[in-house]
């Protein structure tokens, strides 16, 4: 359906649903959970990154990379923020975890304001332990001198405050569950396929005992039959654990399977946002719907007459 | 109108000849679109690479590959020449590394034409500018004095389409053409291959990793696995008349858009490549379905339910998975 009015009446609409949608969301979430006393696993509001640019001649001028997003991850919650290059999305998840500043808005994790910087080693280990990132490229986030087993030890010596054979147990208990047996856990990253090099990189994560972890185009440069066992392995995750997952993704299939809702953005803006089965089987906005339509799905045909 | 048999091919690494293709069997007849999927080392770019020839230097080739008739391994550098420059043309999944981006479009366009086409300048211009145009460019008088990095991927792989266009190819090999681009665009550039090929009836060898979009795209899927076509299907009805253990694994393992599954069918293990594959059926150690004859003896590519089958024990699988 494409709206004849202009733009700004259309972008009130969505709004308005996707208040509606995140509301009954938050509801349902706080539910489920003890009492519902816990606070979000993340907030961003308003959040808005304004980037200075040069062109060739010099001239400068501003581009808005994020523009006043807004959404809610439930603790415990699993939520997708979907877009295409330009979207946002990979702006967005830097100033979540602190690599961008924002120049207006808020970011909370678990009640706690992230809009600064740390101030000093406490604080930040405190962050590390609340919130942890995977990236796409698991072949550069990995010391390659060191093995499997040192790699995922080093994050527990500094985050989980463990001893001895407790520390000692609990890197079982991670090499465990993300499959690794005895002889792969002494291997280097050079030895290792990207699956096992993303596995790694989930562990290590897992390893600071995060409430919260964020998956930056984590299974995007896999292989089929490897994406589907690490997607697996990330609803066991957080069926053990009750983490909570913010997936930055352009994969559709994918944000469905792992979340909850969705956050669909373009151009720096949220179009669309709700209970992810419903904004993927009826999307209200207009691109939301061009994006869905855009997925090949058994009995989908290319458009001929495109131009 | 191109077929292959028994093709192996094998590459020097370090002084050691490693197998990248396996007896390798595909038929593409006249105009027709075949889907090449297969996950990491499945061979599906170095078929492309064997086809046109442009394998790595003390690369060894033993079987055969024929186009109309002739054989392609056997060509002089003249008629090699000449069967690249206009019976085939190939896209690639990175357009900015294939286009020279020193040269404007104009250029790249107008060089595609003199040279294997031999239009004059004039004429050589004003068919640029047609060519944009059938690839859903309409400013095209801006667009052929731009440069390369002016464009966007989308946008760039277009023109990648409309040089391959330009020799009037009758066989068009996309390797992954649109693997880097965002999915509204890939819909795009898509559709844009799908109506050419149509309209020009050509035949298409599409590769990707996407089993969902060559089955909207072609008219069968070979499926390939460790330097082999493990299965190949008529597209209509994949999903219903897949009989490989390994591509019914791949249709299971990719989460569906339109509903969410519990669990995925995951197959277990990593892909192997050609030179890891042993003497017998090289998925037989991920299979679950594998017994002693599947790891000591390499099945053969047999016919089975109007589509061709690399498993010994696909008649046994399939009346169970019936019963």
């Amino acid at each position: 359906m494409l709206s004849p009015e202009p733009d700004t009446q259309s972008d009130a609409q969505s709004d308005t649903r996707s208040d509606t949608r995140s509301d009954t969301q938050t509801e349902t979430r706080s539910g489920a959970q003890s009492g519902g006393s816990e606070p979000p696993a993340i907030t961003v509001s308003g959040l808005t990154k304004v980037f200075r640019v040069a062109d060739e001649r010099g001239r400068r001028s501003q581009f808005t990379a994020v523009s006043d997003v807004s959404f809610t991850v439930p603790a415990g919650g699993s939520l997708g923020l979907v877009g295409e290059s330009g979207s946002g999305k990979t702006t967005t998840a830097r100033m979540l975890v602190g690599l961008e500043a924002p120049t207006a808005g808020r970011v909370e994790v678990l009640g706690h304001d992230r809009s600064r910087p740390a101030r000093g080693a406490a604080e930040r280990r405190r962050r590390a332990r609340e919130l942890q990132i995977v990236f796409q490229d698991p072949y550069t986030s990995l010391d390659p001198s060191q093995t499997v087993r040192v790699a995922i030890d080093e994050v527990l010596r500094t985050h989980s405050g463990l001893e001895g054979t407790a520390r000692a147990a609990r890197l079982a208990e991670l090499l465990d569950q993300v499959g690794f047996d005895e002889r792969q856990a002494s291997a280097r990253p050079r030895e290792l396929s990207g699956g096992q090099r993303q596995r790694v990189a989930i562990a290590r994560a897992l390893a600071a005992d995060p409430r919260v972890l964020i998956l930056d185009e984590a299974v995007s440069a896999l292989d089929v039959s490897i994406q589907a066992q690490i997607l697996n392995l990330l609803v066991d995750i957080r069926a053990a654990t009750g983490i909570a997952y913010l997936l930055i993704s352009h994969d559709l299939a994918v944000v469905r399977h792992l979340c909850d809702s969705v956050v669909v953005l373009r151009r720096g803006q949220v179009v669309e946002s709700g209970d992810c089965g419903a904004v993927l089987d009826a999307p209200a906005d207009e691109y939301t719907r061009v994006l869905r339509a855009s997925v090949p799905v058994p009995g989908w045909r290319p458009n001929r007459s495109a131009a | 109108m191109l077929r292959l048999r028994d093709v192996d091919v094998a590459l020097n690494v370090e002084g050691r000849m490693r197998p990248v293709l396996i007896g390798l069997n595909l038929d593409l007849a006249e105009g027709e679109a075949l889907g090449l999927v297969g996950e990491s080392g499945s061979g599906k770019s170095m078929t492309v690479r064997t086809i046109t020839r442009l394998l790595p230097q003390g690369a060894r080739v033993g079987g055969s590959v024929e186009f109309d008739g002739r054989d392609v391994l056997a060509m002089r550098p003249a008629e090699l020449r000449a069967f690249r420059g206009s019976d085939v043309g190939v896209v690639f999944q990175d357009p900015r590394a294939a286009i020279n981006p020193t040269h404007r479009i104009g250029e790249f366009l107008g060089e595609a034409l003199t040279v294997n086409r031999g239009v004059g300048k004039a004429e050589a211009a004003r068919r640029a500018a047609e060519l944009l145009a059938s690839v859903g460019i309409d400013d095209a008088e801006r667009r052929l004095r731009q440069y390369p990095h002016e464009l966007s991927g989308g946008m760039l792989q277009r023109v990648m389409i409309a040089s391959v266009l330009a020799a009037e190819p009758r066989l068009i090999l996309a390797d992954e053409p649109t693997t880097a681009l965002d999915v509204t665009i890939q819909a795009e550039v898509v559709g844009i291959l799908d109506r050419l090929r149509r309209e020009r009836a050509m035949g298409m060898v599409f590769i990707t990793h996407d089993l969902d979009l060559a089955l909207a795209v072609c008219d069968r899927v070979a499926v390939m696995y460790a330097g082999s076509v493990v299965e190949v299907r008529s597209a209509r009805d994949l999903h219903e008349t897949a009989r490989h253990p390994y591509t019914i694994g791949l249709l299971g393992s990719r989460p569906s858009i339109e509903e969410r599954a519990e669990r995925l069918a995951a197959i277990p293990g990593r892909p192997v490549s050609a030179f890891e594959a042993g003497t017998g059926c090289a998925f037989a150690s991920r299979c679950a379905f594998a017994r002693d004859v599947c790891r000591s003896v390499r099945p053969r590519l047999e016919t089975f339910q109007d589509g061709l089958v690399r498993c010994h024990r696909v008649e046994e699988i399939h009346e169970h998975a019936v019963a």
